[in-house]
This record gives C-alpha cells, sequence and structure tokens, in this order.
C-alpha cells in the first residue's frame, strides 16, 4: 500500500490530469468491449463469454492492415468490419444453436471459442509480442493541460468512443431498428409474428456487438501489444463493467467503464499489487448492496 | 387404519429398505474400488500412472463438489475454485508455519474454509442465477488477487514454495509416493461416498426440489437461503480436500489453483461428464485429463483440439457422456418392455 502517492497524486493537479485521461481511456476502451456484452445480453439473453476474442482480433485486423496500407483509417475500418463479419457467421452458424439451451451449454460454446480463437490467433500471426506502432499523425508533442500530459490520441480515443455512446443511444431509443431491437428484446415471438425476421436482427445485434469490440481492439492496437489471449483479461473487466452497471443497460456500461477506469489508474497509486483486488472488491459491494447493478431494471 | 393410510404404510416400506439397501449398495461399491486402485501399484510400476490417478482424485474430488452445487441445487457457481485454491494454500501454509501433524492440519484447514465458506456463502447465496455466478467469480478473483498482492505471507506469484513438509503419521509417510498415491485414492473414495449420501439424504432431495422450485420448496416451509448455504459450505468443504490432495502431490500451491480458469475447468468437467449422475463429474474429470495429456503431446494448437471436442459435447450431444449413456440405457429398457 503506498496511500502517499495517492493522497500526492490527489494534491497536484497535472498529476490528477495525467492520471485522469489515462483512467478515461482504459474506461472508454471497456466502455466498447462491455457495451456490446450488454447489448447481446439485453437481446440474445446471452452470455457472450467469446466476446473478448473480438477485441483480440479487432487489434490483430488492424495491425495487419495498417502494416499493409499504412493507413491508420483503413486499420480501423479493417478492425471493425472484420470482427462484424466475423460476429455475424458466429451467430448466425454457432450460437444460434443454444439459443433456449442451458446457459451452461452457451458458455460451453463459447468457452471452446475461446480456446480456438486464441490457437487461431496463435497459429496466424504467431505466439510472441506484437506491435502495430502510432500512426504518423499522432506522433506529435504531446498537449500540457494544467501541468499533465495528454498524448493527442488519448483524446482521439476518447472522442470516437464517445460518439459510439451516443450514436449507440440515440439510435436505439429513436430510430425504427432500434425500436425493433429494442421489441425484440422485450418479445422476439410477437416482433417474429409480425413480420420481421427476428434471426437476422440477433445476428445484426451480434454483429453490432462484436463490431464494437472489434473497434476497441483497433484502437488499442498503438497503445498496447497484442498477443493472443490479451481478450482475456479485458474480457473479464468488461463482465465486471456490465454487472456493475447492470446487464443489458448502456448508460450503466459507460458509467461502470468509467468508474472502473478510474479506480485502475487511481488504484495503481495507491494500492500497485492490489488494484485488480479494488476492481472486484467494489463489484462485490455493488452485487451485494443492489444485485441487479447501479442502472439494471429490477428482474423481470 | 382406513384403506388410505394402509396404502400409504405400505407403499413406505419397501422404500426405506429400498433405500437402506442403495446405502449398502454404495459403500460395497467403494470398498471394491477402493480395493482395485491401492492393488494398481502391485501390478504396475508405473509412476505416470500413479500420478494421474492422483491428479484424478483432486479434480474429481473438487469437480463433484462442484456437481453438488450445478446438478443438484442449480447454483451455477463461477467460483468454486476458490475453495480448491483455499485449501491447497491454507494447508500448505498450516504445513509450514504451524508444523502440526498432517491430520490436525487436514482438519484445521477444512475449519478454516468452512468458516470462509459461511461468510462467502451467506452474501452469495441470495443472488440468483447469472448474479450468483457473477459475485462467486468476483470473490475468487478477489482471493486471487489477494493471493497475489500478500506476498510475504503467500508468497505472491511465485507461490507457496520450499515444499510443503510431510512428517508420518500412523506409520503413513506421505513423503512415500505409494503411500501417498493410497492416500489419495482413500481421500478421494471417503469424499465421493460422503458426497453420495449428501445427495441420497432427504436433505439432498430437498436440494432436487429447490433447483426445480424454488418457491414451492419454500412455501413447503423449507428455508431455502439455509439449505443453499448449507450445500454452498459442503461442496466448499469437499472442494478444499480436492486442493488438499494436489498441494500434497506438487508439495506447493500456485496462485493458479486459485484463478478462475480452474472453477472453469469444474464446469467444464462436469459438462464433459454429465451433471444428472452422481459419477458423471468423475468421468468428465479422467476424460479431460487423459485428453489434456495426450492433445499436449501431440500438437502445441491443444485449444484447437480441446476446443472441437467441447463444441461436439456441446453441439453433438448435447449433454455430457454419463447423461448420455444412461438416456441411451433407460431408452433401451423401456424399448425392451414395449413401452
Amino acid at each position: 500500500m503506498d496511500l502517499d502517492a495517492l493522497t500526492g497524486c490527489l494534491s497536484s493537479s497535472a498529476c490528477l490530469v495525467t492520471q485522469t485521461t489515462s483512467g478515461l481511456i482504459i474506461g472508454m476502451l471497456l466502455f466498447l468491449v462491455a457495451v456490446g456484452l450488454t447489448l447481446i445480453f439485453g437481446v440474445l439473453k446471452i452470455v457472450n463469454f467469446s466476446h473478448g476474442a473480438f477485441y483480440m482480433f479487432g487489434a490483430y485486423f488492424a495491425m495487419t492492415a495498417y502494416h499493409l496500407t499504412e493507413s491508420f483509417a483503413l486499420a480501423m475500418l479493417a478492425g471493425a468490419a472484420g470482427t462484424a463479419i466475423l460476429g455475424l457467421i458466429f451467430e448466425r452458424v454457432f450460437m444460434s444453436r443454444v439459443y433456449g439451451a442451458d446457459v451452461l451449454m452457451q458458455l460451453l460454446v463459447c468457452y471452446a471459442f475461446v480456446l480456438i480463437f486464441d490457437d487461431v490467433v496463435r497459429l496466424i500471426w504467431g505466439p510472441e509480442f506484437k506491435s502495430m506502432g502510432m500512426p504518423a499523425a499522432f506522433q506529435v508533442m504531446p498537449l500540457f493541460i494544467a501541468g499533465g500530459v495528454v498524448p493527442p490520441y488519448y483524446l482521439l480515443l476518447i472522442g470516437v468512443a464517445l460518439v459510439a455512446a451516443i450514436v449507440l443511444g440515440i439510435g436505439l431509443s429513436r430510430s425504427r431498428i432500434g425500436k425493433v431491437i429494442r421489441a425484440a428484446a422485450h418479445n422476439p415471438g410477437m416482433v417474429s409474428a409480425l413480420g420481421i425476421n427476428t434471426g437476422l436482427i440477433y445476428g445484426g445485434v451480434f454483429a453490432l456487438g462484436g463490431m464494437l469490440a472489434g473497434l476497441a481492439g483497433a484502437l488499442a492496437a498503438p497503445v498496447r501489444s497484442l498477443t493472443p489471449g490479451m481478450g482475456f483479461s479485458v474480457l473479464i473487466e468488461s463482465f465486471i463493467v456490465t454487472v456493475i452497471g447492470g446487464m443489458g443497460s448502456i448508460v450503466g456500461a459507460l458509467v461502470g467503464a468509467l468508474l472502473i477506469g478510474l479506480i485502475r489508474s487511481f488504484g495503481s497509486l495507491g494500492f500497485p499489487l492490489f488494484t485488480e483486488g479494488l476492481m472486484y472488491l467494489f463489484m462485490v459491494i455493488v452485487l451485494v448492496s443492489k444485485p441487479t447493478g447501479l442502472f439494471g431494471k429490477e428482474a423481470a | 387404519m382406513t384403506e388410505l393410510e394402509a396404502g400409504r404404510a405400505q407403499a413406505l416400506v419397501p422404500v426405506r429398505s429400498g433405500a437402506a439397501l442403495h446405502r449398502y449398495r454404495d459403500v460395497l461399491i467403494a470398498l471394491i474400488a477402493f480395493a482395485v486402485l491401492a492393488s494398481l501399484p502391485f501390478f504396475t510400476g508405473s509412476k505416470a500412472l500413479l500420478d494421474f490417478v492422483i491428479r484424478c482424485s483432486a479434480y474429481g474430488l473438487f469437480a463433484t463438489s462442484l456437481n453438488l452445487l450445478v446438478g443438484y441445487t442449480g447454483l451455477t457457481s463461477f467460483g468454486h475454485g476458490m475453495f480448491f485454491g483455499l485449501g491447497a494454500y491454507s494447508f500448505g501454509l498450516i504445513m509450514q508455519k504451524l508444523g502440526l501433524s498432517i491430520p490436525v492440519a487436514f482438519v484445521a484447514t477444512l475449519a478454516v474454509t468452512a468458516v470462509i465458506a459461511a461468510v462467502i456463502g451467506a452474501i452469495c447465496v441470495r443472488l440468483k442465477d447469472i448474479y450468483f455466478a457473477f459475485v462467486t467469480l468476483a470473490f475468487q478473483m478477489l482471493i486471487h488477487s489477494t493471493i497475489l498482492s500478500w506476498a510475504s505471507f503467500t508468497g505472491g506469484d511465485q507461490g507457496l514454495r520450499g515444499g510443503i513438509p510431510r512428517p508420518e503419521f500412523l506409520g503413513i509417510n506421505l513423503a512415500n509416493h505409494v503411500h501417498l498415491y493410497i492416500a489419495s485414492c482413500a481421500l478421494l473414495i471417503l469424499g465421493l461416498l460422503a458426497m453420495r449420501q449428501i445427495a441420497q439424504s432427504p436433505f439432498g432431495y430437498t436440494l432436487r426440489m429447490i433447483r426445480d422450485n424454488a418457491a414451492r420448496a419454500s412455501f413447503l416451509g423449507i428455508d431455502v437461503w439455509r439449505a443453499k448455504l448449507t450445500v454452498f459450505v459442503l461442496a466448499a468443504l469437499f472442494a478444499a480436500m480436492g486442493g488438499m490432495v494436489m498441494a500434497l502431490f506438487v508439495s506447493g500451491a500456485y496462485p493458479e489453483f486459485a484463478y478462475w480458469t480452474i472453477s472453469g475447468e469444474g464446469i467444464f468437467i462436469n459438462m464433459l461428464g454429465g451433471v444428472s449422475t452422481f459419477l458423471g463429474p468423475m468421468v468428465g474429470t479422467v476424460l479431460l485429463l487423459l485428453l489434456n495429456d495426450t492433445v499436449t503431446r501431440f500438437t502445441e494448437y491443444h485449444g484447437i483440439v480441446l476446443g472441437v471436442v467441447i463444441l461436439f459435447f456441446a453441439l453433438g450431444l448435447r449433454k455430457g457422456l454419463l447423461d448420455f449413456v444412461a438416456e441411451w440405457f433407460s431408452q433401451r429398457r423401456d424399448a425392451g418392455e414395449g413401452r
């Protein structure tokens, strides 16, 4: 424990800014992964245990595309589109077979794919650590805000995630497709009786969730090292986020992700060895006081 | 005596004697199984085979105890592995720091586990379904991070090293490989027998009722929370037993024992073997360990092979192996009786 470092940081604006931005980017990346998880759970009623793999594939797709084309925009596109297609195939071919089955059976199928996907990545890209490298456009002087250091890429990352959050939120509540998706979450039988292809909606939602995780992976690729199994810790953390925020709630995912991000960045100062423990402790406290999560609806 | 009461009395008697008969049968099977396992070292000098059985004992105790929660009570715990790790660590620490004799340390570990499981269980079993799964997972990771960060006490990410002392007791020397093997088998058989008794007792049937319809059980006057907590603690004790066998086997304890993948493997073993029969998890344990050992020998990409096998069970059979066999037998019998 190092409480002096924590209180010292809290009293200095430079440290406060630096730690807050690093907490925000952890939080925003987690949000993109967690929101897909929560969306898939809300509509398909499936806990997608293999969601971390989409994050991983997003990062690897982006790296390959970037090394081939040297274009950052194309790399992001490859990460997002590649995982969307992967998600669609995965849902239609495999997950659609276990709807209505035991939760354990669904988890088992996902677990199988966690193992398979990790090995596929090892097979294609090799087991060693890879890095994509920071695109030239962002290799500029960091900004100084109130004495704290903020790399411009962090601002882009936070911006993209925020845009995704707003588009998702408005799209789901206002657009026609969003309404159909919410209806399908509520009563799929009725929606299908009204002549809407629910299979398509399920596939679409899964693809969307995969795409968001892939986008998170692609955005993280320049600042993180890539390795098979990298999706795993992200998966566990985004589970914590969705559980804290409430399964199925987008606002909950955002708040939960930011809380976890800040706990991580400030916790690493005060409790360097127990940072993970802090997250789990927080999750236990939330679950015990409000089992459905901060923004979850009471179980129907 | 009215006709109705007479009918009931008649119906009750055979059931009771049947239960006693089943109990004797279980004990007999256990004795035979132990005799077969214990005589193994006389027929083969293969250390690898004995090691395999010891590992099966550790994982088998753990997986079967998880089935008490998953299969019998319908409590899908994602953090059951914490008690496996807890058993290994407390046993190792008690032996290293206090230097007690092995049976005393064994009982002390069970006591420690029971207390911790009661506290965690009291918080967890209020929650249902997926939330129960998540909060148990959170506790598991909490314990795992505690082990990692409390390095001065637990050895941190290096694990509990320096070996666990294994002083002789009652003429049993667990540093001797064959002695360790027989002790593991004995613990496995005793543990399985005890769990079988729990599963077949009225309490065991109460658990099944809670699984099938908790609201109804509660209307019938059963304290559901208490029954769930009881089975949570009992299952934790057997998982800790598995952990102790593991700690004795590797003469140490490692953070991986408390990591969530152990719980994941436990669930997987249960699905592989089947949750609707008592011995399903045991079959699953042997299958998984065999699979792990053979596949890792032939390819470094064992994740792909293991994944495909899991998919075969999940999407092909849609149930565990022993579930599948049991259903096949009952179908054959029904067909034979012209039903």
